[in-house]
């Protein structure tokens, strides 16, 4: 079974981090990752960075830049992940766009994260059609969970459609906006969580966007298997640089 | 079935175009993706349509024989004058479609990205015809190059945003305003300048702009007796006014597209904006197509003199025009471009866009038969380029 759909069968609410591999520096990538399992993560999203990245907001846009500077590839980053299963065992996905993973060529891409030992993938200019017609059968031959996104603006037909062919989770957006961190969620957020989590959908939800802090992921893991954390998660370490990672996840998870 | 070099029903244009978009952008894109044709053509949209185009805009452009041109060249010269428009190109044409499009939508907000400031000129200018909230993304770059059109953007009532990521040019400001229409999904239109984007942008940007070769028809019929030519040319960046001045001829292989690109210092100097010749096949903003990018798929920035031809990516309509080999493309250097701006100013009393200018060049890199006749896109008028030219020509 997928390492995925084994995380998702256990009994809690699931804290996954997003961060841009190649920072701060170009060979943080492996200790970070190595930091946050330890720090008690349950899943990792390494985002390959990308010059134009749509969906991102100032943060990881500001992340991918620096990221590229430092001469972060995908070839380069498949290499530093090349032994990573020896010493990480959570989860890791990782998150991009689709420009960089086609010149790579989209079943090199798949082929060579089944190898280094990747579950999944998030790309969020990928569409949901595209995916269907075309990819699928390559992600599935490679045994990668291709994670959807739906937003507050999603039909709920589109939704049902979207559960029918994920086979992970799906990333909820928790609303109209680029990535980017909040303090807070308002009643608009709640009445979404809501509706979405009395869908039943055969997918567990995983919140992302504006997840910050331990009040914002207590609010959005109340009826969702889980949240992601991206933008504030680099701040920290911009800020504070990566060698107090445990100190972000604890406080996250309010277990201090 | 036919072949057409049209839009397919799915978007695309053979493997290019399609709608690669984040899911948060899907709500926005699919009402117009579904509505787009039908509010078209209503009789209704139709009439305001071409009442605007022909009170505001001032059209129909003339189609002129320029008679000196033609005897330098020994062919038969038309210009189309899309530099008389109102704003001084064809950019407003698509604009007017676009804003009458977005009030019957319902919405109350624009946004735009601009290059060189000549399509956030030309939204500005019918967000204060039609009373709408007009925000205009621009790169922090383009911003200080492109002082005045700044200015006439804030004298129409718009508010520029400086596009501060990336490279801080066109590109970074159309990742804002896509940013803006994801924050601000309900109320706002985005108008995009050129047929780029997601589907189905290209398709109707290109039917906007396709009043150009609607008029060239009836316009060349009255004046030779037939309604094609041999050969029409336009400069391409992202590729509106090619696409507009090609439409009618698309699929009418007796008339030979000629669509022109900006070589830069050289096709390959590095500084160069030929994306068709140097563009790999790609996704940028929304739509598969060629543009210029690293091995490793990432973006690159473009060199031309000309800021209105220097996007790194190309019209999913024009990517397959030169990949089905039905348009010719020739690729002209800053150099060649600067001096036919200056000969058509001296041949024929008339100051084009420097984007234009590349067009004009290929009269000097190609030659046509005595009795052909060739239409070429005057896109743009100078005015904006005069201190580009002073700087050159140390006038």
């Amino acid at each position: 079974m997928n390492r995925i759909n084994q995380k998702l069968q256990e009994d809690k609410k699931l804290l996954s981090i997003y961060f841009t591999a190649g920072y701060p520096s170009l060979n943080d990538t492996v200790g970070v990752i190595q930091d946050l399992e330890k720090s008690g993560v349950d899943m990792i999203e390494i985002g390959l960075p990308f010059s134009d990245p749509l969906a991102d907001g100032p943060t990881i846009q500001a992340s991918s830049t620096r990221a590229l500077e430092n001469g972060m590839t995908s070839e380069l980053l498949f290499s530093q992940l090349a032994t990573i299963r020896e010493t990480v065992s959570i989860p890791l996905i990782i998150m991009g766009y689709l420009n960089p993973m086609m010149q790579y060529g989209i079943e090199a891409f798949c082929a060579k994260c089944k190898e280094v030992g990747i579950d999944g993938l998030i790309i969020p200019d990928m569409p949901v059609a595209i995916y269907h017609e075309q990819y699928q059968a390559i992600f599935e031959k490679y045994g990668l969970i291709n994670v959807f996104l739906i937003t507050p603006q999603t039909s709920e037909e589109r939704i049902r459609f979207i559960d029918s062919i994920s086979n992970g989770f799906i990333y909820m957006v928790s609303s109209a906006g680029t990535t980017g961190a909040k303090n807070s969620f308002g009643n608009t957020q709640e009445t979404y969580f809501d509706r979405i989590g009395n869908m039943n959908l055969k997918n567990p939800q995983i919140v992302g966007f504006g997840i910050s802090n331990h009040e914002t992921f207590t609010q959005a893991t109340n009826k969702a298997k889980g949240a992601i954390i991206g933008s504030a998660f680099i701040k920290h370490i911009t800020t504070n640089g990566t060698k107090t990672i445990d100190t972000f996840v604890k406080d996250v998870l309010g277990d201090t | 079935m036919k072949k057409t070099y049209h839009v397919n029903e799915k978007g695309y244009y053979g493997t290019f175009g399609g709608a690669y978009i984040p899911e948060m952008l899907y709500p926005n894109v699919e009402e117009l993706r579904q509505k787009y044709l039908e509010i078209m053509y209503e009789d209704s949209f139709q009439e305001e349509y071409k009442q605007l185009l022909k009170d505001y805009v001032g059209r129909p452009s003339p189609l002129f024989y320029a008679e000196r041109l033609s005897a330098k060249y020994n062919t038969k010269i038309y210009l189309k004058r899309e530099d008389l428009n109102h704003t001084g190109a064809h950019k407003v044409n698509n604009t007017i479609g676009q804003i009458l499009m977005a009030k019957r939508l319902g919405k109350t907000r624009i946004i735009a990205e601009t290059g060189a400031g000549q399509h956030g000129v030309a939204t500005a200018t019918v967000c204060a015809l039609m009373g709408m909230e007009c925000i205009v993304y621009m790169g922090e770059i383009d911003i200080a190059r492109q002082a005045p059109n700044v200015a006439r953007m804030k004298m129409l009532g718009a508010e520029v945003r400086a596009a501060v990521s990336g490279s801080k040019t066109l590109k970074d400001a159309t990742n804002e305003a896509i940013r803006d229409w994801i924050s601000n999904p309900v109320n706002t239109h985005y108008i995009i300048g050129s047929v780029v984007g997601p589907h189905p942008y290209p398709d109707m940007v290109a039917r906007f702009q396709a009043v150009i070769s609607e008029e060239i028809e009836w316009q060349l019929h009255e004046k030779e007796g037939r309604s094609h030519p041999d050969h029409v040319i336009a400069c391409v960046g992202g590729g509106s006014n090619a696409a507009g001045a090609f439409y009618q001829y698309l699929d009418d292989e007796r008339v030979n597209l000629i669509a022109v690109e900006a070589a830069g210092k050289g096709i390959h100097s590095g500084e160069s904006a030929a994306t068709s010749v140097l563009g790999e096949d790609g996704i940028i903003h929304g739509s598969r197509t060629l543009l210029m990018q690293t091995n490793d798929g990432q973006i690159t920035e473009p060199y031309s003199i000309s800021a209105g031809l220097d996007y790194p990516g190309v019209g999913p309509m024009h990517a397959h025009l030169y990949e089905s080999k039905r348009a010719e493309f020739i690729s002209i250097t800053d150099d060649e471009a600067m001096t036919a701006g200056l000969e058509l100013s001296q041949l024929e009393g008339i100051i084009p866009a420097i984007e234009t200018s590349h067009a004009l060049a290929v009269f000097d890199t190609r030659k046509f038969k005595e009795n052909e006749i060739v239409v070429l896109n005057l896109s743009g008028r100078g005015d904006k380029d005069l201190n580009t030219y002073i700087d050159y020509f140390k006038l």
